[in-house]
C-alpha cells in the first residue's frame, strides 16, 4: 500500500516538474458562460436530498457496504 | 419482544448526519421544504412514515435546516421467524444544521439524534468544502463522531455503547461543458458493542430435533471500513442527463463489496421529468460468517447476520416528477410532486432459508424481492 502511494507521489511529482520547465499554465478550460448544460437541475447529483438520503439508508440497512454514497461535491460554479 | 434486525433502522442516523454537505460549495442550498412519506415492504419486513425537511437562508451567506424523520416498523422477517416473534415499532429521529458560505468555501455543521426503545444514537458532523480552479474543481472534506448506546428490550442489565467516527473527501471535477465527474472516499472506524444484541448462530446440534440449535452471535469491538466511489454526469444533447457510479468497499471484517448504477432523467413537456435506473450490488461474507457452524462456541467470533453473507442484489427503479406553479399559495415560488419507485431482489450464496423442510445446511438459499416507495412534495420559497 505505502509503495502505491509512493507511485502515485512521483507521479504527480514528474507532471509538476515536467508543466513547471516547459512553462506549461493550466487554464480553467470550461468559462462561466459555457455551464448552461452543468447548471440543469437534471445535472444535480442530488436532485432531491430528502428522497435520496433515504434510499441510501435502505441500501446501508440492508447491505455490508457503507460509505462513499452520492450525493457530494457537485461544484459546477453555476451562481 | 425480540428484535434480531434492528441494524436495519439505526444506521440512517449516521447516514442523515452527512447527506446536508451534498450541495456545490460555492452556493448555498435553495430554501425548500420536502414532505415524504417512504415505505418498504420486503422479506417480512415493512417500514415506514413521513420525513420532513425544511431549510431557510439567511442574508446569502447562512442557512439552517431541520429534518424530522419517522420509522414505523412491523417485522416477520426470516430472523424473527426463526428465532424470536413478530414485533412492531417506532424510531423518530431529529436532525438541526447549519451552513455558512463565506466566498467560494462553504462550512457544514449538524447534530442527529435516534431513538427507539433499545437504542439511542448521537452523531455530530463538520465539513468544509472549498471552490477553485476557475470553479471547476471543488474539494471537500468532513468528519463525524457518534455515540451509540444499545440496550436489550426485557433485559434491564444490558447496556453497551459503540463509538463511530468517520472521514470524508470528496472531490468533483468538470471535464467538459457537458460532463462532470467526482471521486468519494470515506473510511469508517467503530469501536464497542457492534453486533445486536437479540440476533443469534444456528450450529449443528444431534440433541436437536431438528438437527440444530442457535446461540448469541458475537462480533469483534472494532471495524474499519474503507469506500471509494466514482460517479460522472453527462448532458445529453437533447436535454437529459446520464448518471453512472462506481464504488468499490472493504472492511476489516474481510467484508469485500462493489456496486455500479446507471442512471437516465428525461425532461418532458410541462415541467414533468421522468427517471429510471439499475444498481448492481455485490459482496463477499465476512469472515466470521457462516450459516450453519459446526458446532456450538465452534469460533471466537460468529455472525449469521444475513448482511454479512455473500449475496448480489438487483434494483430497478423509476420515478416521475411534476413542476408546478403556486400562485394559489403566496408564500412559495414553486412546488414539485415526486414519486419514486424502487424494486430490489435479494439473492444468497451462504444463507440458507431454514423455513424450508430439509436436512441443516441443505436448506435452499435465501432470496427475496422488496418494494420501496418515495413519496414527496417540495415547496421552494
Amino acid at each position: 500500500m505505502r509503495m502505491r502511494f509512493l507511485r502515485a507521489g512521483l507521479a504527480v511529482s514528474v507532471l509538476s516538474f515536467v508543466a513547471g520547465c516547459s512553462g506549461w499554465q493550466l487554464e480553467p478550460w470550461v468559462s462561466p458562460y459555457e455551464r448552461n448544460n452543468l447548471a440543469d437541475p437534471i445535472m444535480s447529483f442530488n436532485r432531491a436530498p430528502v428522497a435520496q438520503a433515504y434510499l441510501h439508508h435502505v441500501y446501508q440497512a440492508r447491505e455490508g457496504a457503507r460509505g462513499a454514497e452520492g450525493g457530494s461535491g457537485g461544484g459546477c460554479g453555476c451562481n | 419482544m425480540a428484535a434480531t434486525d434492528r441494524r436495519l433502522v439505526r444506521r440512517v442516523l449516521w447516514l442523515l448526519a452527512f447527506w446536508p454537505l451534498a450541495v456545490p460549495a460555492a452556493v448555498l442550498p435553495e430554501d425548500r421544504a420536502d414532505v415524504m412519506y417512504h415505505a418498504y415492504d420486503g422479506g417480512g419486513l415493512t417500514v415506514d412514515g413521513p420525513s420532513v425537511l425544511v431549510r431557510k437562508a439567511y442574508k446569502d451567506q447562512v442557512s439552517i435546516w431541520g429534518n424530522y424523520y419517522v420509522d414505523m416498523i412491523s417485522s416477520a422477517s426470516i430472523d424473527v421467524v426463526a428465532t424470536a416473534s413478530e414485533y412492531s415499532e417506532e424510531r423518530e429521529e431529529k436532525s438541526i444544521g447549519v451552513d455558512y458560505l463565506n466566498g467560494k468555501t462553504f462550512m457544514g455543521l449538524s447534530y442527529t439524534n435516534s431513538e427507539e426503545s433499545d437504542y439511542t444514537a448521537n452523531a455530530v458532523r463538520f465539513g468544509i468544502s472549498q471552490d477553485f480552479f476557475g470553479d471547476l474543481t471543488t474539494l471537500g472534506i468532513s468528519y463525524a463522531r457518534g455515540w451509540d448506546e444499545v440496550r436489550r428490550n426485557g433485559d434491564e442489565g444490558f447496556a453497551e455503547d459503540a463509538k463511530r467516527q468517520t472521514y470524508r473527501v470528496d472531490l468533483s471535477q468538470i471535464l467538459t461543458r457537458n460532463l462532470i465527474v467526482s471521486v468519494n472516499y470515506e473510511g469508517v472506524t467503530d469501536e464497542g458493542f457492534l453486533n445486536n444484541p437479540y440476533r443469534q448462530v444456528r450450529y449443528l446440534d444431534p440433541a436437536a430435533a431438528r438437527g440444530y440449535s442457535y446461540e448469541p452471535e458475537l462480533y469483534p469491538r472494532t471495524r474499519t471500513s474503507s469506500a471509494v466511489a466514482l460517479r460522472g454526469m453527462y448532458y445529453l444533447p437533447y436535454r437529459a442527463s446520464l448518471k453512472a457510479e462506481y464504488r468499490h468497499y472493504t472492511d476489516t471484517w474481510g467484508v469485500d463489496a462493489w456496486n455500479g448504477e446507471l442512471a437516465y432523467v428525461h425532461p418532458l413537456a410541462g415541467g414533468v421529468v421522468l427517471e429510471a435506473k439499475y444498481r448492481f450490488y455485490d459482496q463477499s461474507a465476512a469472515d466470521f460468517y457462516a450459516d450453519l457452524f459446526p458446532r456450538q462456541n465452534a469460533q471466537n467470533f460468529m455472525a449469521r447476520d444475513k448482511e454479512l453473507a455473500s449475496y448480489t442484489t438487483h434494483t430497478v427503479g423509476a420515478g416521475v416528477s411534476y413542476e408546478f406553479e403556486t400562485g394559489w399559495l403566496p408564500l412559495f415560488d414553486k412546488g414539485e410532486a415526486n414519486l419514486f419507485v424502487d424494486w430490489i431482489r435479494f439473492d444468497y450464496d451462504d444463507f440458507r432459508d431454514v423455513r424450508a423442510a430439509a436436512a441443516p445446511g441443505e436448506e435452499p438459499f435465501y432470496a427475496f424481492d422488496s418494494l420501496v416507495i418515495r413519496a414527496f412534495i417540495s415547496f421552494w420559497y
